[in-house]
């Protein structure tokens, strides 16, 4: 069984081939203006590493913000329900998804199926999602992925008023002025984050374990600070940032199965 | 960042007609904003002078810099003042003040004054905030709603636009009608992400100015949708540093089905100006001058 | 006098609204907040009401998060305990 799933982004478009439960390849391409090359672009490159053509596939499911617009798949998936489906891929007692990428930020709880319970999102602010991060980062002049690894040198709790990422860039700026230490400042950003990402789940209800995903699992200094805040391990698994492809590509597996059994028996 | 957002001349006024030794009842409202900070001088319920400054790092220093100022050529002093209110983001750390009174309260007592008592729906967009206050006809506050947590619809978020279409900031309200037809509002509201989008608009080919009238026309898409959360009843007002901005004023209004009245002074005076009628009535209360 | 704390951002509307015509100074939301997001103030007209302290002013969808879980949302504490009705919240 050779299944595929395409996470059709607003930025990025993932695509995950899965051969026998196993993650064989995977490819990232920017969307851009012709989403349509850029998706073939992105099918051709996963498949190609896989050894095969994507026509090949058994079956393929989409997911993302643009999971229509993916014509040669069989069916689609919600990103809330891809996101638990690649998680629980690889923490099957995984009870909680955490799922922030850069423009949103989600929190799901699950039974041990994979169902989804219930979510919340925190989505079209940027001060709750991955774009806060990177916008401080530019504000502080440090490349994101020293960003995380800064933010672990600090020992000491300041605290960012403003909540717009916006008005926190000025902030930032400023405490550069007053010589704040900038691992201080950049603990400040991931603590604020963390706090935001921590009252959303806790409108879910945590429930162990917790499983982070999407791109911001990438930042060791947002992992650091959410632990903290919600005072419990965090799971993150290879490649946090397909997710929610693997998911789809998990759950094209099992739909993959389930229509050529249907189609021996009748 | 651009250098200024709002531009503006720090100034000082004075009216030549009164003279203040006559008067009975001498207050001073100032207003230190995050910004800029104003100083009103009243004698006797009428407007005798006023400055308008850049707030400095230091409230106090920036408050009385701002009555020094106020009170320049008057020949006042301090101690000739019967009663002083403290209003504004700096308004606790106002050293001469008797009094604190929210930016509010005396917003909207500065603009029953200055607009007339039929005004009832105030906007005001500051560069860091955006309010909505809906007054009585004694310029009581009868609802409110402040905005200061999201940069979208305040000035702040108008500068990173004209930062990155690289436009002084003062051009964007005319830059915005040179356009052939009206465009689709800028979906996003959070001024990150509508950045991104507007990035995308430009790679596409659009001209600068259709991305300018894009983003006013979102912005006053928010703003409207603020002004209808408390409810607008006429008279309607604008204050602030966008009441400037051509671009955003007449979409705002054009959605509104309303127009603004005109002021008769500096709007950006309106809060100090509450400020120094509140002390008119606080002095009389409080017995320092005699009804 | 109607005073709307909070904010509206690219998430949606976050208002607390509380009416001081409405409000009697009993202080029972105070006392039922599990967050300690509403204090006593004496406001600019000298009426003493119930306000949003000033610190949750601008994160108040974060601050109220416990009272608002997504399944099946009880009554909000400080709503039921203000018997004239005073505070209503937008979301
Ligand atoms: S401008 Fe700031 S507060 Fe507003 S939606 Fe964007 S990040 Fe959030
Ligand atoms: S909803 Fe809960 S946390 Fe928010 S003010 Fe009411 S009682 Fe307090």
């Amino acid at each position: 069984m050779v299944s595929i799933g395409v996470d059709m982004g607003a930025k990025n478009i993932k695509v995950v081939v899965l051969k026998d439960n196993e993650v064989v390849s995977k490819a990232l391409v920017t969307a851009g203006l012709d989403t349509e090359g850029a998706l073939k672009k992105a099918l051709q490159a996963a498949s190609g590493e896989a050894g095969l053509e994507y026509t090949e596939a058994d079956y393929i499911t989409a997911t993302g913000a643009g999971r229509k617009d993916v014509p040669m798949a069989n069916d689609e998936l919600t990103e809330v329900g891809a996101a638990v489906r690649g998680a629980l891929h690889f923490f099957k007692d995984a009870r909680t998804v955490i799922d922030v990428g850069a423009e949103e930020g989600r929190g799901v709880r699950c039974d041990a199926e994979g169902r989804v319970i219930d979510f919340v999102v925190n989505e079209k602010c940027a001060a709750g999602a991955g774009a806060f991060c990177e916008a401080m980062a530019r504000a502080l002049e440090v490349p994101l992925e020293e960003f995380g690894p800064l933010s672990l040198e600090s020992d000491r709790e300041i605290p960012m008023n403003a909540q717009c990422a916006v008005f926190a860039e000025s902030e930032v700026v400023s405490l550069v002025h007053a010589k704040t230490p900038k691992q201080d400042i950049a603990r400040a950003v991931h603590d604020a984050i963390a706090s935001r990402i921590t009252s959303m789940v806790r409108r879910v209800g945590l429930e162990e374990q917790v499983a982070l995903v999407g791109g911001l699992a990438y930042n060791v200094g947002f992992i650091d600070s959410l632990k903290r805040d919600l005072e419990t391990e965090v799971l993150i698994p290879p490649d946090p940032e397909y997710a929610a492809a693997i998911g789809a590509a998990v759950v094209a597996a099992e739909r993959g199965l389930k229509a050529s059994e249907g189609g021996e028996n009748s | 960042m651009t250098t200024e957002y709002w531009r503006w001349k720090e100034y000082n006024w004075k009216d030549p007609d009164i003279d203040w030794k006559e008067a009975r009842n001498i207050t001073v409202g100032v207003d230190v904003g995050s910004v800029s900070s104003q100083a009103v001088v009243m004698t006797d319920g009428e407007l005798f002078a006023y400055s308008n400054m850049r707030t400095g790092s230091d409230s106090p220093e920036s408050a009385e810099n701002a009555l020094n100022w106020a009170l320049e050529d008057t020949g006042l002093t301090l101690d000739d003042i019967h009663y002083a209110v403290g209003t504004g983001y700096g308004r606790i750390n106002v050293p001469f003040a008797d009094r604190a009174i929210t930016e509010i309260a005396c917003h909207g007592r500065g603009a029953n004054y200055m607009y007339g008592p039929t005004v009832r729906t105030i906007l005001d967009m500051g560069g860091q905030d955006c309010k909505v206050i809906q007054v009585d006809e004694k310029g009581k506050v009868q609802e409110f709603l402040m905005n200061d947590k999201c940069a979208a619809g305040t000035g702040r978020g108008m500068e990173v636009f004209a930062d990155l279409l690289e436009i002084p900031i003062e051009e964007i309200g005319e830059l915005s009608f040179q356009i052939e037809e009206e465009p689709e509002p800028v979906s996003s509201t959070c001024v990150i992400f509508a950045k991104t989008e507007a990035t995308g608009l430009l790679r596409q080919g659009w001209p600068k100015n259709d991305v300018l009238a894009a983003y006013c026309s979102a912005m006053a898409l928010r703003v409207v949708a603020l002004i209808e959360r408390v409810g607008v009843e006429e008279d309607f007002a604008i204050t602030g540093g966008i009441a400037k901005n051509a671009g955003v004023v007449q979409r705002l209004t054009k959605q509104l089905g309303l127009v603004a009245l005109e002021p008769k002074h500096d709007t950006q005076i309106a809060g100090a100006l509450g400020g120094a009628l509140f002390a008119q009535t606080l002095a009389v209360k409080e017995g320092r001058v005699s009804a | 006098m109607k005073a709307n704390y909070g904010y509206h951002d690219g998430s949606g509307d976050f208002f607390i609204t509380i009416d001081s015509n409405l409000c009697t100074g009993c202080v029972e939301c105070i006392s039922a907040c599990p967050a300690d997001v509403l204090e006593m103030i004496t406001d600019d007209y000298d009426d003493v009401v119930a306000a949003v302290k000033e610190e949750h002013r601008k994160k108040i969808k974060y601050s109220c998060a416990e009272c608002k879980p997504v399944d099946e949302q009880p009554p909000l504490p400080c709503v039921s305990a203000c018997e004239p009705g005073a505070i209503i919240h937008s979301w």
